[in-house]
């Protein structure tokens, strides 16, 4: 078929105008057309099956049904649709019936029984990164690491308000007020400043003034100060308070690991004892399902390692 | 004006009648036959003990996604078992057809078997090719619907049963069975059986050798892997033709002789070569792109050979080279290449089956936050652990780092797993460290998983990386 001598002859409508006008005529081809009227076809059975056609105010239904139960629990038969679909596969799908049986297994056991079994322990990790995705990494961060002066880090081993899995049960179901009151007194006299090297040198932050973290020392352990009221005499801090223990590496609220320098760090801690604290974790019962709040307490304990 | 033949690239189904054969060949094709259709059918209802896991020889369990083959369990971190049947199979049709043509066309491929089959019953209830040429010309009375319809029905037979057996691959065969035809089967069990069923159907009984000429890539390409030393099906045009063409057996054209002494060859022009033919074409017009290489033609020459007491072999398996009356040489550079690469593949699966980890694990470094310093002025990194146990026993391993001084490991309350057959376990690792002056900021170590139980299992090491600020 390479020159036009070849050319093969082409099918005319078979009329002629003016006597020698004709039409070419070439036909679609025969798989194209079949599947043309294939198309047809499914379109008239999809009509009677699905929703299709508008009617007035309202529309066909079509035949098909699907039953799915509201969030009253009241079972509703409808006309097919995606909605109604998606709602019967959240309630009826392989899937979730899978994970209300693991939900069930999680209500019914200790939180003891979750730890020693890695089957249990598995799904409380997979289905709890994703609750706390959802409700706590927007203050806490999506990997737990909160951020410094404002949410605690929930993945070192500090625990403010306990780290016993009853405790963090409590703190998530009921919530927490934290709170250090502002000592601008201090101000004066550089008491703030003696005060600061003080703490600092509980953590074992070298380059304060010996003369300096002596006062301070007065300060915090005498009735001028009284940070021993909630500090502890050993500066341990209090769970019943939530104050924090200031021998240890972990700074809640002053960005000390971030500061460079003996003076930076000094002047963080400054900042907290003249401007006091107050912060707060809501309270998740009644906002969560039980087994929810159970899974969050074990993923949070996994996640620090709990205490 | 003269209007040449415009050639068309599809040409609408002539229907063929090949009229049956007996011989070497046939037998051959009948024997593969019958091993073939015996393992295809019988493989799935095979029994086959297994402590954990599916009491069927083969079966391929897509839930589980793992896939039982006699003693061996393939899991999907095995698909390089799947590659490398892949390239075996390619290898070993491009070494066969190099050496020997389409052999795999004519012997192997399933739509020669099925069509073979479908071609059986059709003579089985339409009589030989006269009478299955006489029945399609008759109207339509009352023989030929019986017969036509007896064969559509007994095809579609076959081709259900063929949909049938492939689905019983995928689960539980007498299970699934007994399901199917209770209406209690999955969908995809149905959907797979009756489209199974379609396709047998068309391709087998009503496209056949179509399916080779316009469907097949493997019949298009094949060409490229000939060369004149190929042995293919062919006609020795020298002995049939002599020099003055072929001549029917006639007075005067009786014995050898006396057509060698004419210059007519030996081929009597009785045309049974072509009749036997199930893709219809005349072997005599040389190397065709729809011959399949069946070598029902060198039968059906042979009985013609042998009754008229003339030597075998006018059809014949030749190369272009002797042909020409040169010699063959089967051993060539491009088959050696074949042969090697082939050894090769087959090298590397053996090795592959023979070394397929017991235990495999993968470590994920949980990378928000990257580290944490804990209330004794330590960093500790922490870390995501899959371990599978790709056995079919429950496994018992210790947990261990290695390669980190001074690290403390804590893998919650599970320093010992216990990890069900074909089950993995996912831990928390979390490792920490004092910081030492001199240490580097990133260090590489590997977690180990060492089996206690069985103790003769190989451990798993798995590479990661601690990172301090």
């Amino acid at each position: 078929m390479s020159t036009d001598s070849n050319k093969p002859a082409v099918q005319t409508t078979g009329h002629a105008w003016d006597g020698d006008l004709q039409e070419y005529n070439n036909p679609l081809p025969r798989w194209w057309v079949w599947t043309f009227y294939a198309t047809v076809v499914f379109a008239v059975v999809y009509w009677i099956m699905y929703p299709s056609w508008p009617v007035g105010k309202s529309f066909l239904g079509g035949v098909k049904t699907i039953t799915f139960q509201t969030s009253s629990g009241q079972e509703v038969t409808t006309h097919w649709n995606m909605r109604a679909r998606l709602l019967h596969d959240l309630q009826n799908g392989e899937e979730a019936v899978k994970q209300r049986e693991y939900l069930e297994k999680i209500a019914n056991s200790s939180f003891e029984e979750i730890l020693s079994d890695p089957d249990k322990l598995a799904f409380v990790r997979s289905a709890g990164k994703v609750m706390f995705a959802d409700n706590c990494a927007a203050c806490h961060g999506a990997g737990g690491q909160g951020v410094i002066g404002l949410f605690p880090n929930l993945v070192d081993d500090a625990w403010l308000w306990g780290g016993t899995l009853e405790d963090i049960h409590t703190t998530i179901s009921q919530g927490r007020r934290g709170y250090m009151p502002a000592f601008p007194q201090f101000a004066e006299n550089g008491k703030v400043d003696n005060l600061a090297d003080y703490v600092l040198s509980l953590s074992g932050e070298q380059g304060g003034d010996p003369v300096s973290i002596k006062k301070g020392e007065a300060i915090f352990q005498g009735e001028e100060g009284g940070c021993y009221y909630c500090h502890t005499k050993q500066a341990t801090g209090m769970k019943s308070l939530g104050s924090a223990n200031l021998t240890d590496k972990i700074w809640e609220i002053a960005n000390v690991p971030g500061a460079k320098t003996y003076e930076e760090k000094r002047a963080e801690v400054r900042k907290v004892i003249l401007g006091g604290i107050q912060r707060e974790m809501p309270s998740w019962k009644g906002r969560l399902p039980d087994e929810t709040i159970k899974i969050l307490t074990v993923y949070v304990h996994e996640l620090g390692g709990g205490k | 004006m003269s209007q040449s033949q415009e050639e068309h690239l599809y040409a609408a189904r002539v229907p063929i009648f090949p009229r049956s054969v007996k011989g070497r060949f046939r037998n051959v094709k009948y024997g593969i036959l019958a091993l073939a259709y015996g393992v295809y059918f019988i493989l799935p209802w095979l029994r086959w003990h297994r402590d954990n896991g599916p009491d069927q020889a083969v079966i391929f369990d897509l839930k589980a996604r793992l896939f039982y083959v006699f003693g061996m369990t393939i899991h999907p971190q095995d698909i390089f078992l799947l590659a490398a049947l892949l390239t075996l199979a390619a290898l070993l049709l491009f070494f066969v057809t190099s050496v020997a043509g389409r052999v795999f066309c004519g012997y192997f491929c399933f739509q020669t078997l099925w069509t073979d089959v479908y071609m059986m019953i059709e003579r089985l209830v339409q009589g030989e090719r006269p009478a299955r040429i006489r029945l399609s010309k008759q109207p339509w009375n009352r023989e030929k619907i019986l017969k036509i319809g007896l064969t559509h029905l007994l095809w579609l037979l076959v081709a259900f049963w063929t949909g049938l057996t492939f689905v019983l691959y995928w689960g539980d065969a007498p299970t699934l069975f007994v399901e199917f035809f209770t209406g209690k089967a999955p969908f995809p069990a149905y959907a797979t059986a009756l489209f199974l069923t379609a396709t047998t159907y068309v391709m087998a009984g009503l496209a056949r050798e179509q399916v080779c000429i316009y469907m097949c890539p493997y019949s298009r390409f094949q060409s490229a892997m000939f060369d004149k030393d190929t042995l293919i099906v062919s006609y020795d045009a020298r002995r049939g033709e002599g020099t003055a063409g072929r001549h029917k057996i006639a007075k005067g054209y009786k014995t050898r002789e006396e057509r060698h002494a004419k210059g007519v060859g030996d081929c009597i022009d009785c045309g049974y070569c072509v009749q036997a033919c199930p893709t219809g074409i005349d072997i005599r017009n040389g190397l065709q792109v729809p011959c399949i290489q069946c070598a029902l033609c060198i039968d059906a020459c042979d009985t013609i050979m042998d009754s008229l007491g003339w030597e075998r072999g006018l059809i014949g398996y030749y190369s272009e080279h002797r042909l020409e009356g040169k010699p063959t040489r089967i051993i060539k550079w491009k088959t050696l290449g074949y042969g090697l690469a082939l050894a090769a593949v087959v090298g590397f699966m053996t090795w592959l089956v023979a070394n397929q980890a017991p235990l495999d694990m993968h470590v994920r470094k949980i990378r928000q936050p990257l580290y944490v310093e804990l209330a004794d002025g330590s960093i500790q990194n922490s870390y995501d652990i899959k371990i599978n146990n790709k056995t079919s026993e429950p496994v018992r391993i210790r947990m261990e780092v290695k390669g980190l001084p001074g690290a403390k490991a804590d893998f919650g309350r599970f320093r010992e797993v216990r990890i069900r057959p074909q089950h993995y376990v996912r831990l928390l690792g979390k490792v920490s460290i004092k910081p030492a002056p001199g240490v580097s900021k990133r260090q590489e170590f590997s977690f180990r998983a060492v089996p206690i139980e069985p103790a003769d299992l190989p451990e798993v090491e798995a590479p990661a990386r601690f990172f301090m600020p």
